[in-house]
């Protein structure tokens, strides 16, 4: 559905040239939600951009939905739908006013606009906002408002920019359950960046993690995890340390453990589930225990891991 | 036919929005009468040798003041569209480029043609004569006029790096267009250099001609440079920011 080759933008400034995309080649499939994932300034918004048309590349081609993005645009504008990072609903117009308008510019007639229109508000559950403004809503509500002024001329690809950046867990997972139905309901092929690992674990069949400009992973969200980032445990034990690292590195499923004073930091597997077993090993250690944390690898973690300056850093960290 | 479709759209969509800001509408009513109220009864005393003629003189600089102060601000109403992601959402339907424009410089010269009614009709209550197919043909010029300052007005909008910049440029343009332009008082009044330099404002070259229209000469030679100068004018605005609108931006 979207096949990417040789993707580049560089912006030219007085100061010279920034390669803000540096050669994205990736695929996405029918049907498949692919999760976009980097770190502020990766590039991901930039590649998104020139996906939607907004901004022109430099160099590298495109095809979505079998339309090339420099030769035939206006049939890519056809086919897509994008939501960006801050949206796109008219601050001050009357909510179904702005869903009929987009679907008017999409080619629609007026009847035909309306009912499209009724039927993303039922599809959103936001019927009871239609005749509100978009300024009056709260971040979960405007979010819906927005995939469904993204959504009304039923594009067979989706562009998501960041659908649940600063919402509150119950309306990412709302956003998710949506993103999911569009699929399920309608096979749409759905292309999503984020910031967060969570979000792709959820929701992406499969992850592109981008850095400086070029793709740097492609797999499966599981299979990323498992192999690039771990569980983090910490420890704070009141005394014994030496016998505390020695009595954790021998636990099942720990790979690397390090003391900072009496703070131990352990990457290990599955965290949740064998926390019970390290502190019975510490107890029967006779090492008394005064603060566990869990932290479960996010996003950084996966660069940390991935890129090659990262590795060195965390091995460092590992033998400190 | 899909440009002209998409612009009507896009026009009635901003008529809609602007018809819901009632302050909005009321201050854009009450703007152009308060030059007539506050500054008027100065001119026809500073220039009583004049009579009634002051008033003619007057009034076709007020109509381009007008179209400068309406128009040239029309940018302002894009920044917030461009803040909220609205423009670029628009960008990505395939509507036609220029009916995004147009559609908006259109809303633009209805609230301009008002506002000229308005003028024109507390303009003939004060005490102006002038003739109707002048008057007419006057306000012509003024909507070419409006065309060209709401569309380099956008493309300003759409080109500044920071909308912080957008009041500052936009008034250090207006100030000096206005000042040169002969709108409160004739050029002729001008020491030759100053009438050198307002000879590159293309605003004096209509105000000129209007003159010459609401006194009812029409074959004059600034009736037919200031015609040939808005038409120009609307032309070149509207292509460039179109291709602005149109354009990647980067």
């Amino acid at each position: 559905m979207i096949q990417v080759r040789g993707l580049t933008k560089t912006f030219s400034s007085k100061k010279g040239n920034v390669t803000a995309v540096a050669g994205v080649d990736f695929e996405v499939g029918a049907g498949e939600i692919v999760g976009f994932l980097g770190p502020n300034g990766a590039g991901k918004t930039t590649t998104m951009r020139m996906l939607t048309t907004l901004l022109k590349p430099s160099g590298g081609s495109a095809v979505i939905a079998g339309h090339d993005l420099l030769r035939a645009s206006g049939e890519v504008r056809r086919t897509i739908g994008y939501v960006s990072q801050t949206g796109g609903a008219k601050p001050a117009a009357i909510i179904r006013n702005d869903i009929v308008l987009q679907g008017r510019l999409h080619g629609m007639s007026k009847s035909e606009a309306h009912a499209r229109a009724d039927a993303v508000l039922a599809e959103f559950e936001i019927e009871d906002l239609a005749e509100r403004t978009a300024a009056t809503l709260s971040g979960g509500q405007r979010r819906r408002v927005d995939m469904a002024l993204g959504l009304v001329h039923r594009p067979p690809v989706l562009f998501l920019d960041e659908p649940t950046a600063n919402l509150d867990p119950q309306s990412r997972a709302l956003v998710w359950s949506h993103i999911r139905r569009l699929r399920e309901e309608h096979g749409t092929t759905v292309f999503i960046s984020t910031h967060y690992l969570d979000e792709a674990d959820n929701l992406c069949d499969r992850v592109l993690i981008i850095d400086r400009g070029r793709v740097v992973a492609e797999d499966t969200p599981e299979q990323l995890k498992a192999a690039i980032a771990h569980d983090t445990v910490q420890i704070d034990v009141a005394d014994a340390v030496d016998r505390a690292v020695e009595t954790l590195a021998r636990v099942d499923g720990v790979h690397s453990v390090s003391a900072d004073g009496n703070s131990l930091s352990l990457a290990c597997d599955q965290a949740d589930q064998n926390l019970s077993v390290l502190l019975r090993q510490l107890d029967l250690a006779e090492v008394r225990v005064e603060s566990v944390r869990v932290v479960k690898p996010s996003l950084d973690d996966v660069f940390m891991a991935i890129t090659h300056r990262g590795r060195t850093e965390a091995t460092e960290h590992a033998h400190a | 036919m899909h440009t002209i479709r998409d612009a009507m759209i896009v026009f009635r969509d901003e008529v809609s929005a602007s018809l819901r800001n009632r302050v909005g509408i009321a201050i854009g009513l009450v703007q152009p009468c308060v030059y007539l109220f506050l500054f008027g009864p100065l001119l026809t005393k500073a220039l009583p040798s004049q009579g009634d003629n002051a008033w003619r003189m007057y009034i076709p600089g007020l109509l381009v003041q007008l179209a400068l102060f309406t128009t040239a601000y029309a940018g302002f109403n894009l920044i917030p569209d461009m803040r909220s992601g609205y423009l670029e959402r628009l960008r990505v339907t395939p509507a036609s480029r220029l009916a995004l424009l147009l559609g908006r410089v259109l809303r633009d010269l209805v609230l301009l043609t008002i506002q000229l009614l308005c003028i024109l009709a507390l303009g003939l209550a004060f005490g102006l004569r002038a003739s109707l197919p002048g008057v007419l043909a006057s306000a012509g010029y003024v909507l070419l006029l409006g065309i060209s300052l709401a569309s380099l007005s956008y493309m300003l909008a759409l080109r500044l790096p920071l909308e912080y910049l957008f009041a500052p440029v936009l008034n250090g343009i207006c100030l000096p267009l206005m000042l040169l332009s002969g709108i409160l008082l004739p050029m002729t009044f001008a020491p030759g250099w100053l009438r050198g330099i307002s000879d590159a404002n293309p605003l004096r070259y209509a105000v000129d001609a209007m003159r010459d229209l609401f006194d009812g000469r029409f074959s004059t030679q600034p009736v037919a440079i200031g015609a040939l100068v808005v038409m120009a004018l609307a032309a070149l605005s509207m292509r460039l920011s179109t291709r602005v609108f149109g354009q990647y931006n980067s």
